[in-house]
């Protein structure tokens, strides 16, 4: 019998899985301002009480920059065992034009990121731990993707 | 110009790892602090601590903490923490007060013990903390955001990590003297290129330390040091401790994202050019009226974005700066003469005041072998997490 594997998000209501992956923010609605992550108050001082609803933000930008860490982070990071360098990106959401953090999707190769590429988000696991699987949201290049200007 | 704030004395505990009680390196700074001022304890009026969040009950209050240290004289007392422009924060309470007349002589003080290796959030499970969850969520280490910057500052550019090198080796070469550096030893280009990766562009030695330090500097007020017949001392011409405008659109330490700009008009002024803008017009100076600045690089590649924050040079030209040498002691406009925080590494809740120091002694002409020559104005600039911006300008 197969193991059941519980999978949960590592933080609640920041983004979504179905029906595709995508990040959850909060816009307001007398400025229109997006924000993310979805905690909080609204951010803009034009109107710093006004109610805010909740919005699927755009699913596809382009990198704004990158980097590997190439040594583990302290806890709370769940690094793997044995340690492997990771890379977290920041790509600028297409509609919102917010840069975004975000790990890179498990199986690409940060030497084929380049400044101005387009990136889609995903969905991968950030730790196991026995049949209990924490989701966190992913960075992945577009498939045929070019770069454009940064 | 303003000149109705006197840097009275300022002193410091060298920087290291010495594994001793934060209080026990703020109490050396002090001493020296008022040593070079001519004053005892007994008369100082007010009390400013700059916290340090590592240390349990006592950092949070540093400012009762050095105060019960010293012995109790009834002065009160300030604690406050901006990260790592806490110093500067630290600097416009007291500054404030002796601008009241409430006061005419304070002692502002900072000093921190700081764990080896990358520096973490606070303990506990803390899911509403956004300095908890960058490492909770990504392993976003302080360097981690460093890298991004100086990546982007590849592509925009054309930064190349030789360029960053460069600014190690032009800081380990001013600090070479500096008796409270931490490192005190010349870097080759080499060195910096054999020395691992932490978070690519950026390598070990292109990465600051986490220190054990302190900084202490006593403030007056100009009416109290002219009665005293202080002569020609150092004035405090502006002091800035601005918050970003909104939207934002970089994303700062520690959070996950830029504001967005879509609908929004970015502001005219990025936050760490209004850091310096805002000190500037204060002090009715310019870029161009500067001896000698102090930035805060955190990594080698900031110190390049500085260079263009404070107006040195236009964005994108801060390579040229650095490679006609205009940034090393001699140069037209030599940045961190100090040695940088590529010497000493940082001790957060003194890094600003250290600066102060370092400015002061330059504008005194006392900084023996990385002396500026004929330096009349400094400034010093940094930015503390969760958008504490810093600045501070000097002259004499």
């Amino acid at each position: 019998m197969a193991e059941r594997v519980e999978r949960v998000p590592a933080v609640e209501g920041w983004f979504r899985i179905e029906p595709e992956p995508a990040l959850i923010g909060r816009r307001g609605r007398v400025t229109g301002s997006v924000f993310f992550p979805p905690t909080g108050v609204g951010r803009n001082p034009a109107a710093p009480f006004e109610e805010l609803e909740e919005v699927v933000l755009s699913r596809r930008g382009r990198v704004w920059s990158w980097t590997t860490n190439h040594y583990p982070a302290p806890p709370p990071f769940p690094a793997r065992e044995p340690f492997r360098p990771y890379t977290v990106a920041a790509v600028e959401l297409a509609a919102e034009r917010m840069v975004v953090l975000g790990l890179l999707a498990e199986g690409v190769d940060p030497a084929d990121l380049r400044v101005g590429l387009e990136m889609e988000l995903d969905v991968g696991v950030l730790c196991r731990d026995g049949g209990r699987e924490e989701l966190i949201w992913t960075w992945r290049p577009v498939a045929g993707a070019e770069a454009e200007g940064a | 110009m303003r000149d109705d704030v006197v840097v009275a004395g300022v002193g410091m505990h060298p920087w290291g790892k010495w594994g001793r009680p934060f209080a026990d390196y703020g109490l050396v700074a002090v001493r020296e602090a008022l040593a070079d001022a001519g004053l005892e304890w007994r008369d100082v009026q007010l009390v400013v601590g700059a916290e340090t969040v590592r240390n349990g009950y006592p950092g949070y209050v540093a400012g009762a903490t050095f105060a019960q240290a010293l012995g109790w004289q009834g002065a009160p007392v300030a604690s406050v923490y901006a990260a790592c422009a806490s110093g500067a924060a630290a600097l416009g309470i007291a500054r404030a007060h002796l601008l009241a007349g409430l006061c005419d002589v304070a002692l502002v003080v900072g000093a921190d013990t700081t764990p080896k290796g990358f520096l973490a959030p606070n303990a506990g499970e803390r899911r509403d903390d956004p300095d908890w969850l960058r490492f909770r969520l990504l392993g976003a280490t302080n360097p981690t955001y460093f890298a991004l910057y100086a990546r982007r500052r590849m592509a925009l550019w054309g930064a190349t990590p030789e360029d960053f090198a460069l600014v190690k080796v032009k800081n380990a070469r001013h600090g070479l003297h500096n008796p409270y550096a931490r490192y005190r030893a010349e870097v080759s280009a080499e060195e910096v290129a054999a020395s691992p990766l932490v978070a690519d562009p950026l390598r070990l030695l292109d990465i600051c330390a986490t220190s054990d330090g302190a900084a202490a500097v006593v403030l007056t007020s100009a009416a109290w040091a002219a009665a005293r017949g202080v002569d020609r001392p150092v004035r405090l011409a502006a002091l800035s401790t601005v918050t970003p405008t909104f939207p934002n659109p970089l994303v700062e330490m520690p959070h996950f994202a830029g504001d967005a700009t879509l609908g929004d008009a970015p502001p005219v002024v990025p936050f760490r050019d209004a850091i310096a803008r805002a000190a500037y017009e204060e002090a009715g100076l310019g870029p161009e009226d500067l001896s000698v600045a102090e930035v805060y690089d955190l990594s080698t590649a900031l110190e390049l974005d500085w260079y263009e924050h404070i107006g040195l040079c236009k964005e994108g030209e801060a390579e040229r700066l650095l490679r006609d040498g205009d940034t090393q002691l001699g140069g037209r406009i030599p940045v961190n003469p100090s040695g940088g925080l590529a010497c000493f590494g940082e001790a957060v809740p003194a890094q600003a005041l250290a600066q102060v120091c370092e400015l002061t002694w330059q504008l005194r002409g006392t900084a023996g072998p990385r002396q500026v020559e004929g330096a009349r104005v400094g400034l010093a600039v940094n930015q503390g997490l969760f958008g504490h911006g810093s600045c501070v300008i000097v002259h004499r």
